[in-house]
């Protein structure tokens, strides 16, 4: 691979590829997307880490495993790290990578902008879990509620440390929501028309409007927060007349479309593999793809059936009702779409499959769950219990979850060459599918029977004992089948069978090129004429093995990762209550974009 | 697997063995809730069969076995079909939407006429309750009469809350700064458990609640009871007397003493923490985390963050210096406070 | 900024162009939740100053015209840049940055008076909605007001030909959008008081 990059790209750059320097400085999305994938792994097993300690914690009652405050912190970095710093990050791994190898494309549309987010998210990141070092972690729950987070209930740190976090994460999704529009809008090869997309693509589009609307709101939530503990304004001060309920409206208009940020990527990743490995195209694309639109717009109808407990009256509560039923529609519409993708398939069940069909599954359950909660009478007894509990891990865990480790046994082959051992890959499938629903599946029981959410504690006298004790060892079966995941990556890593251009004879265009694919992607830019280039005679023009003219790839640069380090300054200098160092950050900030700004930089 | 578990835990819900089950109303309104909730889950079994078996049937029949080669038909999509499965769920959702709608409307809040009126307020981590028209003012636990619509009328005084008793009917959140409203019917004698459902700090899992139901008769006795003002001070003798000296004793810093915070008719007018002029009748302390008896009370007074974690600025119950002597006074005293 | 070509694009459309209407609708949204918070809150002020005894029309109508004839300077920058007219890109550039900052200077002044007169940040929530809505806006005048004379700066080093115009009118844009957001808040704050 090495030899055929220093053949096409001018030697100087081949040399500045290796080494922790080029990947400080990198550009390269394929890079980018690697550093994603495996930064939201290692969060990934933290938050794992995090709910392993609440399952253990909750394996018996009264237990004191845990103190209180400890038990709040670890269930509020649980849900934040689970959401900003895994599930989100992981599908960015995926959109980097993928992306612009299935328009055609040889890079996303800003280059500098991508490798600046994925600094951002990370330090963001490391922001966040650094008040573990103060222990002063968050403990407002991942939705931190006023006025329980305002400076006269939570007077320590902690809050501080989410609310200048989530800023910093929040800056990250933006940055990378644009990027991504544009990419995949204004960068598409020769005859790849939108209707010719892949799914995956398509609902990374989706999900990018999402994030580019949805996370102004949160950010003006938090800022709003911010104030008020830093300056002493009066948004969420009851005495001075504000409403509580604004930071909750707030809050869930970015909270709801959040959960489709979640979700639809990892649709989308489902309707790659489910067509590659029934060996025909999915069924009803157009549907499919509409219906994840409908999704992303319905999705801001829906907020408030977070509040059907706070007494918003019987006419919203109905309106709400009735929108959160509706936005069944197009999610089940795709679940029909992949049967009938199936049926009448070829179906190879290879462990890519078998997470897809995973996903399908417990995404029913989950969804179904999840109409239970869309009746506002019923939910009085579920919100707020571990019946929610129970809904959010089918569709996050059985769903989200399932879907992205789909597209790591998928794409695995085309990002480093080499194939994951498909046994293990089944092992892993098999065990996750036991201890997930051997910890969630209580949890509907649980939730029914009277026990809510967050608490660290709870009495026998409540009956739960058992059903909890189960919840428990099956959470612990969940994180060893990661362990299984993790074994076979290091035991591919130079034993792996070699995975050639296209080992699963897909349809689409990232199939077409080596695995792993040039630094520049494509020798030349394709010309597709079929939505199933790989599939279709004469479906995509000839990709030569070997550029025919010398394919400029830019280099790398510094300022992204130090604009990222003026905006981890600031907000070092804003948890430390220290003016002059959040100055000097903003300053080193504005310094760094300048720089950028006028380097020059070919893409 | 799904059905028959529910259904042997439906079954055990009737024992009485999940004290806070929804599955087990004991009002109207839980029972509105319950069956609303039957309904649903009913029609979600019946798509979960289905779509599962047609998951589960594709799979089996179309895996790829040796022997079944080639590629199979390219089948882009089939628009009756589609048409068909978009429009079957939202039949299904009709179903859901109208009893749902109906359920909203029937269960809102406003109570009928001559109903009992008591108000909630959700402080960390306790329950306070008033019964205005009566003049009773307690803590976690309510008394209700049975058959006897009761009018709930909810506030915070500090952060938010829920207000949670699952078989007397579905949760409301208190709110700082609104009044939210509950109506309910309770139909059987019998002791209801519940607790906070919504998160509000440290002690947020300790922050429990019990309703008695009860006949009329008892229920009148019980409010009698809580109408009666404590004997004045210097007619008690013995040791709860010397609790009663303990109870008003001033100590440093000021809320260490309980007079600042605490109420009891004729000694103390504290307005933090919970009215204690009749703490001897209750069956449960510190947000019904502890036991009413003297043991329970001598934990409590020991170390009270220990009982209940989180310490909020001078609302919550530090722990005093007290010596064994001084305890065993308080607890004489306060067991005294029927 | 030195890209010297843009790419082929799907669209016809620069990515820089299609980036930075993104962003512009995503500001809306920011924009959108402050002012619907300023609305929400309006009116329910428990004590201290209200919008009637403290807002100045008059004076506020001054401002905002100022930043109208901003964006008309703004609009002669970008076709000055295009035509390759030194003088004049100069000139615009210039004029629309001295009247963005005296656009920050009128609300310097509102902003010190109003404290004065015992609206704070702090004292009731209409300060706290107005001055974070305004400040807000205020900030992206700042940052406006600073990528003008960065631009303008550019040209005076001799790197603000024709074909750089796009910059030019990116910034127009954002320069733009921060008026329309000021036209918002003057309607919505100044002129609309809630009786």
């Amino acid at each position: 691979m090495a030899t055929s990059v220093a053949a096409h790209v001018p030697a100087a750059a081949a040399a500045r590829r290796s080494g922790i320097w080029s990947w400080i400085t990198t550009t390269d999305h394929k890079r980018i997307g690697i550093l994603y994938g495996v930064t939201a792994f290692m969060f990934f097993l933290l938050g794992g880490l995090e709910a392993l300690i609440i399952r253990a914690q909750l394996a018996s009652p009264n237990n004191t495993l845990v103190d209180a405050d400890t038990y709040n912190q670890l269930f509020t970095m649980h849900g934040t790290t689970m959401i900003f710093l895994a599930v989100m990050p992981l599908s960015a791994a995926f959109f980097n990578y993928i992306i612009p190898l299935q328009i055609g494309a040889r890079d996303v549309a800003f280059p500098r902008l991508n490798a600046f987010s994925y600094w951002v998210f990370l330090f963001g990141g490391l922001f966040i879990n650094a008040s573990f070092l103060f222990g002063a972690a968050p403990d407002g729950g991942w939705f931190g509620y006023a006025n329980l987070t305002s400076k006269a209930y939570s007077p320590g740190l902690n809050i501080d440390f989410w609310v200048l976090g989530l800023q910093i994460l929040g800056i990250a999704s933006l940055a990378a929501g644009f990027n991504f529009v544009v990419t995949i809008i204004n960068m598409r090869a020769p005859g790849m028309k939108l209707m010719r997309m892949p799914v995956f693509t398509w609902m990374a589009l989706v999900t990018q409007f999402i994030v580019i609307t949805a996370f102004p709101v949160i950010t003006i939530a938090l800022v709003f927060l911010m104030f008020d503990r830093f300056f002493g304004t009066n948004f969420y001060n009851v005495t001075a007349g504000g409403d509580l309920l604004l930071w909750q409206h707030l809050f869930w208009l970015f909270g709801h479309p959040e959960v489709y940020i979640l979700i639809l990527p990892t649709m989308g990743m489902v309707s790659e593999v489910l067509p590659t490995f029934s060996r025909k195209p999915l069924f009803g694309y157009a549907v499919v793809v509409y219906s994840g639109v409908l999704i992303a717009i319905m999705g801001w109808g829906v907020w408030s059936h977070h509040m059907f407990a706070t007494g918003l009256g019987p006419i919203a509560d109905s309106v709400f009702g009735a929108t959160t039923m509706l936005i069944a529609i197009p999610t089940g519409v795709k679940i029909f779409n992949w049967i009938a993708t199936m049926w009448g398939g070829r179906i190879q069940l290879k462990a890519p499959m078998l997470f897809a069909i995973g996903f399908i599954a417990m995404f029913i359950i989950g969804g179904l769950s999840g109409v239970m909660h869309s009746s506002p009478p019923s939910d009085l007894q579920q919100t707020d219990t571990y019946f929610v509990v129970a809904h959010i891990h089918y569709v996050l865990v059985g769903g989200a979850i399932m879907g992205i480790f789909a597209a790591i046994y998928y794409w695995w082959p085309k990002v480093f060459g080499r194939m994951l051992h498909d046994g293990m890959g089944k092992a892993h499938w098999g065990f996750m599918l036991l201890g997930m629903n051997l910890s969630f599946f209580p949890m509907h029981f649980i939730g029914l029977l009277g026990m809510p959410r967050r608490i660290y504690r709870y009495d026998t006298a409540l009956g739960l004992d058992t059903l909890n004790l189960v919840a428990s060892i099956g959470a612990f079966i969940l994180g060893a089948s990661f362990l299984i995941f993790i074994f076979n990556v290091f035991w591919t890593r130079k034993r792996g069978q070699l995975a050639g251009k296209n080992p699963w004879n897909a349809a689409t265009l990232e199939w077409a090129i080596s695995s792993p694919p040039p630094v520049y992607n494509f020798s030349v830019l394709p010309t597709v004429s079929s939505r199933l280039p790989l599939w279709t005679e004469h479906g995509v023009s000839e990709i030569p093995d070997v550029p025919p003219e010398p394919v400029h790839v830019p280099g790398g640069t510094i300022w992204p990762i130090l604009t990222a380090a003026g905006i981890l300054a600031i907000a070092g200098g804003a948890i430390m209550h220290t003016l002059w160092i959040v100055l000097a950050g903003a300053l080193f900030m504005v310094f760094s974009i300048y720089r950028w700004a006028f380097e020059p930089f070919e893409v | 697997m799904g059905v028959t578990t529910f259904a042997a835990l439906g079954l055990s819900a009737c024992s009485g063995s999940f004290p806070q089950s929804t599955l087990d109303p004991a009002s109207g309104f839980s029972s509105d809730l319950a069956d609303l909730y039957r309904t649903i889950f009913w029609w979600a079994m019946f798509v979960f069969v289905v779509v599962e078996a047609l998951l589960v049937y594709a799979v089996i029949r179309y895996r790829a076995r040796p022997g079944r080669e080639g590629e199979p038909r390219h089948v882009h999509g089939h628009t009756a079909l589609e048409i068909a499965w978009t429009l079957a769920p939202a039949v299904i959702l009709v179903f859901i939407a109208v009893p749902t709608i109906q359920t909203i409307f029937k269960v809102d809040g406003t109570p009928p006429d001559g109903a009992l009126e008591i108000e909630v307020i959700g402080h960390q981590w306790w329950w306070e309750f008033k019964y205005p028209e009566l003049g009773i003012v307690t803590a976690n636990e309510l008394h209700l009469p049975v058959g006897r619509p009761v009018a709930l009328t909810m506030t915070s005084a500090d952060v938010i809350h829920s207000f949670w008793l699952p078989r007397l009917g579905g949760k409301r959140d208190v709110i700082q700064g609104r009044t939210n409203r509950l109506a309910l019917t309770p139909d059987s004698v019998g002791e209801y458990m519940g607790q906070c459902a919504e998160y509000c700090g440290s002690s947020h899992a300790n922050m429990r609640a019990r309703a008695f139901v009860e006949t009329q008769a008892d229920f009148e006795a019980w409010v009698q009871q809580q109408l009666t003002s404590p004997p004045p001070v210097d007619s008690l003798d013995g040791l709860v007397q010397r609790g009663a000296q303990v109870f008003t004793s001033i100590r440093e810093p000021a809320n260490h003493s309980c007079i600042v915070c605490h109420r009891i008719e004729g000694l103390s007018y504290g307005a933090i923490g919970p009215n204690l002029t009749h703490v001897g009748s209750r069956t449960t302390i510190a947000g019904g985390t502890l036991p009413n008896t003297a043991e329970g009370l001598r934990r409590w007074l020991r170390n009270p963050p220990g009982e209940k974690p989180g310490e909020m600025l001078g609302r919550t119950m530090p722990k005093i210096d007290l010596s064994e002597e001084e305890i065993e006074a308080l607890v004489a005293y306060l067991q005294s406070l029927r | 900024m030195t890209h010297a070509v843009a790419h082929d694009t799907s669209t016809g459309l620069d990515n820089r162009k299609m980036a930075f209407w993104l962003f512009i609708g995503s500001e809306c949204l920011l924009f959108g939740s402050l002012i619907a918070t300023y609305l929400v809150y309006e009116g329910r002020s428990i004590s201290g100053p209200t919008t009637h005894e403290i807002l100045n029309i008059p004076l506020t109508s001054i401002s905002t015209f100022d930043l109208l004839m901003s964006s008309l300077a703004m609009v002669l920058a970008l076709a000055a840049v295009a035509r390759g007219d030194k003088l004049w890109s100069r000139v615009w550039l210039a004029t629309t940055a001295l009247l963005g900052s005296m656009f920050l200077g009128f609300q310097a002044y509102e902003f010190t008076h109003f404290v004065r007169e015992g609206l704070t940040l702090q004292v009731n929530l209409f300060g706290s909605t107005f001055f974070v809505l305004t400040g807000f806006h205020g900030g992206h005048v700042f940052v406006g007001v600073m990528w003008l004379l960065t631009l303008l700066f550019r040209s005076f080093q001799g790197k603000l030909g024709p074909d750089k115009a796009l910059n030019v009118e990116i910034a127009g844009l954002y320069w733009h959008f921060v008026d329309v957001v000021w036209i918002v808040i003057f309607t919505v704050v100044y002129l609309i008081q809630r009786q």
